[in-house]
């Protein structure tokens, strides 16, 4: 691996010899090349985007080279979002970054970044069905990193519960007695689904990643899921900026 | 047709009853028409001596009166003959559809639409053949003000909003830009062919650019009627259902201008590059003031709807007449009528369905298919029957010529703009979708009637329009309505998913949004999600406490939608009879006790105490009944006018509500108990371990006190569907409504026939005299 970054187990940090963005003035070419070895078929993101991105990267972390959850906090619009937590958890969520490590970091880099953001790339026309399929498995596994708050490979009626209770948190009380109701609902389809036939002493766990591909087949992910800025060109990109 | 279905060969018995039925329509079918015909004809000599006689009644009236005899009956034709007339065909359309569902293959092998065209020609040849004038339906205004609107009001209103709103790029891209080509590109090239005939003057060389663009500009824009006649029948995808409607949709302000523009300037015969920007800027006003005046209407409406509470029976009423007087206002100012119709319909929808009554808005459901329905069938009719009348002029090269290039034209310009719209799209449109959308390009009513409403002295040629457009109309309802149906099967086209949608995928799709909006947020990117939030949250905050009456109109739609499907669920089981087994798909077992998070403890509870359902929990009882009275809507999926889906809950509607609601309560009761008693039963339906339950001595006794009062209050007390029986669970105190609650569910009443026979089956005591026990519990 050629790539100049190196990451650290501890902090989560990715420490760059140079200054992210000096070496991409400097080095481009060299960047897309590395770029194609170790993030490849992972991150199909293009230089342009990568650079834009990077902008605002710079722009969230006051141009230091990691951002912290309060510079993600302190972003104005997304206060009317009733799943701002849970958003802005995903991308300190060490399972995001296909490392097969669990926990959470304080501090993300560039690199993190870029990856929890390659989750929301569309899909493109020349990708094979198991490309789309691989594609699709990934972007529900991010779905279901972002449910499974404690990390046991399930979700259970609880967290499920919270979920539900979060989406509804920004329309009153209303929202708050009918959630637990939703949820429970929702978990007796999932299991209906997927273990029709229970005794009654029979527990179900939780929503295992199998069963929530299944209930969800229908939603047809890798279109749905995807950032339209990270398909169309950059020229394009240009408007609608925000500068907060 | 009508002599030869009638002795189609009898295979067998069972085949007798709607071979019989059709005959008997056929008879009266043909009743009528000889009965009006010659009575019409026989009728017209009646008024000269009526005129005659009165006359000289009056001016023999001093002198002597003649005295006729007094008569008893007599035979006014001519009194009533309009409105006869127009009852008479509808009579008759509604008959012919009738007629073609009796025969089984013959409306899976041809469409509708076809159908009724040969219907139609029948009739006008029998018109003609009697001698009679057509009435001239297309070539007036009759058309424009009547046949249409319902059609279009009843697309706007069911149309799908956001698969619309995710493809209107693709849409408008189709829509404006795809019928100019279209224009342009048949106009053009009629025009040099026309002029390049050597040798042989013929009336062509007279055609000139500017009528031959008029002409092209009416016969290249797709037509909503005949795309929904024919899309309806073969379910496609919902993706390119939405693509092809769209566009015969948003294209009539296309045609509206260009129409317009050619017309105008025909007489002057040039078009200078001022009249070409005009027409530009006329476009954009004729589309955004259509639009604009949809909505303005759409609001007056659903404003209106808010205060309607107290007289419910006029509801529908409201919705019929805005959207009525926005397409005259708009067609008023010549701005687009079909838009503002459209916008009307779909602005004033989720406000309006928020406010009214249940029974109203089934009424405008039905309503409205139903007008549409006659609607088109009419109009298909009556296409059938001018062009048995209509002025002819058949030229061989002309027609098809015409025919090829509109075929041509359309083919190059979807792979054109499709070619363009890929690169901005993310579901990109495949060779399939491609193929689909080209085919799809029907042609129909509106095109002939613009063709008919040209004048005959600025246009020579208009015959032969007429003949040109009757031929491409034909070509495209008969050979590619009748084809794509086989096409789409062969290609294996996507069809329409017709899974219900389920409340996991409904969370998640609510989880997405907020997901992708938050994603946007982060980074700075205003795009698509972040537009579409604030405006909903700009509808939340403003635009709703405005226009919709009361609080529980404006809960969020995951709850509503959480609502609707508990609704529907417990009506189904009513309606199935109290279910044997769960009348839905999923023959499972699990109950939610299997989902309830076990107890720390390690053993099972055994505690049989008896829980006291906890405040909130009784709110919340209290809340999803009272407002599963109002929320009862079933949103249509998919616009289809002949699959008027068979709501388990519309008839009767007003029984179930008392059932639904002791159901519910009672489910809630024993959902929170089931957890808690011993599940000693053997693996069975939750329906039958509720039931076992009941018959367990060891069952839930409800302590007084600790029954929850449910007030159920209406809407409007006064409303003259409330139901007498409703006045038993108004809280007139707690204590009678404990009563109450424990009458109304021990005791089997009377009307409940079934339900009394059912708890006998399920339970093997049978309802016991004993009252404590809990009993009925009709799963």
């Amino acid at each position: 691996m050629e790539a100049p970054f190196r990451f650290d187990q501890q902090t989560c940090l990715c420490t760059t010899p140079l200054s992210v963005s000096a070496y991409y003035s400097a080095q481009n070419t060299r960047l897309e090349a590395s770029e194609k070895r170790t993030k490849g078929s992972k991150i199909n993101i293009s230089l342009e985007q990568i650079k834009n991105l990077h902008k605002r990267f710079q722009q969230l972390s006051g141009d230091e080279d990691t951002i912290s959850k309060e510079n993600l906090e302190s972003i104005p619009t997304l206060a009317n979002n009733p799943i701002r937590k849970q958003i802005i958890g995903a991308f300190f969520d060490k399972r995001n970054q296909h490392r097969g490590e669990a926990g959470s970091c304080d501090q993300i880099g560039f690199e993190q970044f870029l990856m929890v953001m390659s989750h929301f790339r569309p899909p493109t026309l020349k990708m094979t069905a198991e490309e789309k399929e691989a594609m699709r498995r990934e972007k529900l596994r991010f779905l279901f990193n972002m449910h499974d708050t404690d990390n046991d490979g399930t979700i259970t009626l609880v967290e499920y519960r919270k979920v539900v209770e979060e989406l509804l948190s920004k329309s009153g009380s209303i929202g708050q007695e009918a959630a637990e109701a939703i949820a429970d609902a929702a978990m007796l389809e999932v299991a209906s689904t997927n273990v029709p036939t229970m005794g009654p002493d029979d527990f179900y766990e939780g929503i295992t990643f199998e069963h929530f591909e299944q209930i969800l087949k229908g939603l047809e992910m890798e279109s749905r899921m995807h950032i339209r800025f990270l398909d169309v060109d950059t020229t394009t990109m240009r408007c609608g900026k925000s500068t907060s | 047709m009508t002599s030869g279905t009638g002795p189609r060969g009898r295979p067998g018995a069972g085949r007798g009853l709607p071979e019989r039925g059709l005959l008997l329509l056929l008879v009266l079918v043909l009743l009528e028409g000889s009965v009006v015909f010659p009575l019409g004809a026989a009728s017209s000599p009646d008024v000269d001596p009526r005129g005659h006689s009165e006359d000289r009644a009056v001016a023999e009236e001093s002198q002597n009166y003649s005295k006729k005899a007094f008569p008893v009956l007599s035979l006014d034709y001519h009194h009533i003959h309009v409105p006869f007339e127009i009852a008479l065909w509808v009579l008759l359309a509604s008959l012919m559809k009738l007629g073609f569902h009796l025969i089984p293959r013959l409306s899976s092998i041809v469409p509708e639409s076809c159908l009724l065209i040969v219907v139609g020609l029948l009739v006008g040849g029998f018109i003609k053949l009697a001698g009679e004038k057509v009435p001239p339906v297309l070539d007036s205004q009759s058309f424009f003000l009547c046949l249409l609107p319902p059609i279009i009001l009843d697309a706007g209103y069911f149309l799908p909003i956001r698969p619309f709103m995710e493809n209107l790029g693709t849409i408008l891209m189709f829509a404006v830009v795809g019928t100019l080509w279209n224009a342009f590109f048949v106009g053009g090239l009629l025009y040099a062919v026309c002029q390049i005939q050597p040798g042989n003057p013929s009336d062509l060389h007279n055609l000139e650019l500017l009528p031959c663009l008029l002409f092209a500009s009416i016969i290249s824009a797709v037509d909503p009627v005949a795309v929904l006649a024919v899309f309806e029948e073969i379910h496609i995808n919902e993706l390119l259902h939405i693509l092809v409607f769209g566009e015969s949709l948003l294209n009539d302000a296309v045609t509206v201008v260009l129409y317009h523009l050619f017309e105008e300037y025909s007489g002057a015969g040039t078009v200078t590059i001022l009249d070409g920007v005009l027409g530009v800027i006329s476009f954009l006003v004729v589309a955004l003031g259509g639009v604009l005046v949809g909505a303005i209407y759409g609001f007056l409406a659903a404003f209106t709807s808010r205060f309607t509470s107290h007289v419910r029976v006029i509801e529908p009423l409201f919705v019929f007449v805005y959207s009525y007087m926005a397409y005259l206002s708009a067609e008023m100012f010549h701005l687009s009528g079909i838009m503002a119709l459209i916008a009307c319909g779909a602005v004033m929808r989720p406000y309006v369905e928020a406010n009214i009554s249940h029974k109203s808005h089934t009424t405008i459901k039905y309503f409205l298919k139903m007008w549409s329905s006659v609607s088109e069938t009419l109009i298909f009719i009556f296409l059938g029957v001018a062009t048995v009348d209509g002025p002819h002029s058949w030229n061989w090269t002309f027609v098809t010529v015409t025919v090829l290039l509109c075929l041509v034209s359309r083919v190059i310009g979807v792979i054109g703009l499709t070619f363009v719209i890929n690169k901005f799209r993310i579901v990109k449109l495949t060779t399939k979708d491609q193929f689909i959308v080209a085919y799809g390009g029907l042609r129909g009513a509106i095109a002939f009637s613009l063709g008919f409403l040209l004048e005959e002295k600025h246009f020579p040629m208009r015959d032969m329009f007429l003949t040109a457009i009757i031929t491409v109309i034909f070509f495209t309802v008969f050979v590619q309505g009748m084809t794509i149906k086989p096409l789409v099967e062969l290609l294996a086209v996507k069809k329409k998913q017709e899974a219900k949608r389920t409340i996991n995928e409904e969370i998640h799709t609510q989880f997405l949004d907020h997901l992708l909006t938050g994603i946007e947020d982060i980074c700075g990117h205003y795009g698509h999600h972040h537009w579409k939030d604030k405006l909903n949250r700009i509808n939340k905050k403003y635009v709703k406490k405005c226009l919709i009456a009361d609080e529980r109109g404006r809960e969020p739609q995951l709850i509503a939608f959480y609502h609707k499907m508990e609704m529907k669920q417990a009506i189904e089981l009513v309606e199935s009879g109290g279910g044997f087994k769960p009348p839905s798909a999923l023959p499972s077992t699990v109950s939610m006790q299997n989902i309830q998070p076990k107890k720390p403890a390690a053993a099972k509870p055994v505690q049989r105490a008896l829980p006291q359902l906890p405040k909130g929990r009784e709110e919340e009882i209290r809340t999803i009944l009272r407002s599963n009275l109002q929320r009862t809507r079933q949103r249509l999926r998919s616009y289809n006018r002949h699959t008027l889906v068979a709501d388990p809950y519309e008839e009767g509607f007003s029984d179930f509500i008392i059932k639904k609601q002791k159901i519910i309560e009672l489910e809630k009761k024993i959902i929170h108990m089931n957890n808690l008693t011993l599940p000693a039963a053997p693996p069975d339906s939750p329906t039958l371990c509720r039931a076992r339950l009941a018959s367990d001595p060891q069952a839930y006794r409800p302590k007084r006190d600790s029954v929850p009062t449910i007030q159920v209050d209406l809407a409007s007390p006064q409303s003259p569907d409330s139901v007498n029986l409703m006045d038993e669970f108004r809280a007139n105190g707690s204590r009678r409504e404990e009563e109450e609650d424990q009458g109304l569910t021990m005791r089997p009443r009377g009307e409940d026939g079934r339900r009394e026979q059912l708890t006998r089956c399920l339970s093997d005591p049978g309802p016991s005299a004993d009252e404590d026990e809990d009993e009925p519990f009709l799963p």
